[in-house]
């Protein structure tokens, strides 16, 4: 079973129907328990990253998460969700990140000829023999809606991309797994590489 | 690189898929799910949904529209018709829906289009433009689907729009729409060099080269079309192959 956080951020109800539509057991909670005793947790989120560590936070779910990556059990963030995980953000200067890992989210620099946020299907530079993007084809279009970037300075970079400037679209470390697009809404790569992380 | 999008419209009728030519004269055809999960496997970038239901019961319909779209397709789309208040926001995004498209109750309570970027964020908060040319060659904004010329210029209402928190715009020309012309380069290339957000240019799509041109000089972010695609005059796997062969980034 796999448990999707619910901390009130917004298009949780995507995430639900694509990991049902490939035919897997999902549920949406708070309830600490569950979640600690899920198979396998992902971490959603669109919104503002401020207001999502307050909600967080306010609920004790910051620590849930922490003890669900301790003790082993795979940890799927989606947008907002990847950068979380992080130290912190240009979005809320002075709030902390859940610190799990190691770098910033940083605002996409006002740049002639871009738009801001970028929204829309770009490609994917795949690191190779990483799990969650086995088996897909060669720099897979993905889609992204963010106005920040996440750049970290942990070797766990599992695909780049370029808008304005290269910035790391997805990382995976042991049981963690984050991505700065949302593979929901990605078509067949993104509902792949919800399988692959459902078939860890 | 960023790509840029094509995307099919599909006008919706008491939960059936219509189009009309000029906003008269409907054609049904079709089933809203089977036709976008076709769309999805055809290549489409994402999907704008128009539902003109009149009835009082629409909001109903829609929710029930977009749970079904959501459980079967899993792209980006967008639903617009008939959208009034916050709460019509709340139940289409919560069924699913990545943005919902707003236009005749932005004009008159510009303050919805602040109050839904507040509440869920800019990138789901489309306005919709129908605007049609003046005499002097500026452009006037309609509401209620084309009947009521409001009297403002198309251009400070996308500027005022963005302002207030619209994050993408759908801009439709009145002129052009249904007439396989091609789209208005001028209105939608001012819109676009002004606005500072997304752009998707329709009405009047013909021919691949109208993609080509309001994808480039005319400077939009993403080409909408409805007619084309539904009646299969175009398939969106040969315009895209075209476009990638004029050097213009797409999803292939």
């Amino acid at each position: 079973m796999i448990a999707i956080i619910d901390y009130g951020a917004g298009n949780i109800k995507s995430v639900e129907k694509a990991f049902r539509f490939i035919g897997q057991e999902c549920i949406v909670t708070a309830d600490k328990d569950i979640l600690l005793g899920a198979e396998k947790v992902v971490l959603p989120g669109v919104g503002a990253f401020g207001d999502a560590m307050e909600k967080l936070d306010s609920q004790g779910l910051d620590e849930t998460i922490r003890q669900i990556v301790s003790k082993g059990t795979p940890l799927l963030g989606i947008c907002l969700g990847l950068q979380l995980l992080f130290e912190g953000s240009d979005e809320a200067p002075g709030v902390k990140g859940l610190g799990i890992l190691k770098g910033k989210v940083i605002k996409f620099p006002e740049t002639e000829g871009y738009k801001i946020p970028q929204i829309g299907w770009n490609s994917l530079e795949l690191k190779a023999g990483t799990k969650i993007f086995a088996g897909l084809p060669e720099n897979p279009y993905v889609y992204f809606v963010h106005s920040y970037y996440l750049h970290t300075t942990e070797d766990i970079v599992a695909a780049s991309c370029n808008y304005i400037l290269d910035f790391h679209a997805a990382v995976e470390k042991d049981n963690i797994f984050a991505c700065q697009f949302h593979p929901e809404k990605s078509g067949d790569v993104g509902l792949k590489i919800l399988r692959n992380f459902a078939d860890l | 690189m960023l790509t840029k999008r094509i995307i099919p419209c599909l006008d919706i009728k008491d939960g059936r898929v219509v189009k009309g030519i000029n906003f008269v004269n409907l054609r049904d055809a079709g089933d809203p799910v089977e036709t976008a999960s076709a769309y999805d496997k055809a290549g489409a970038d994402e999907l704008v949904f128009l539902d003109i239901t009149a009835s009082s019961d629409s909001r109903d319909i829609k929710a029930d529209l977009v749970r079904k779209i959501s459980e079967a397709i899993f792209i980006p789309f967008t639903v617009g018709g008939g959208i009034r208040t916050i709460d019509d926001f709340k139940v289409i995004l919560r069924e699913g829906a990545d943005k919902v498209a707003v236009n005749s109750a932005a004009i008159m309570n510009p303050a919805l289009i602040s109050q839904a970027a507040d509440k869920f964020g800019s990138q789901c908060v489309v306005v919709a433009i129908d605007a049609k040319r003046r005499p002097d060659g500026s452009f006037s904004i309609f509401k209620n689907g084309g009947r009521i010329d409001m009297g403002i210029d198309a251009i400070k209402w996308a500027i005022e729009a963005v302002k207030l928190g619209a994050g993408e715009l759908l801009v439709t020309s009145m002129d052009c729409d249904g007439t396989k012309n091609g789209y208005d380069m001028e209105l939608t290339r001012k819109i676009s060099e002004n606005g500072g957000v997304p752009v998707i240019a329709s009405g009047g799509a013909g021919t691949m080269q109208h993609f080509k041109d309001i994808l480039t000089d005319g400077k939009a972010d993403a080409a909408l079309a409805a007619t084309l695609f539904h009646y299969k005059e175009m398939e969106i796997k040969d315009l895209k192959e075209y476009l990638h062969k004029e050097g213009i980034s797409v999803r292939r």
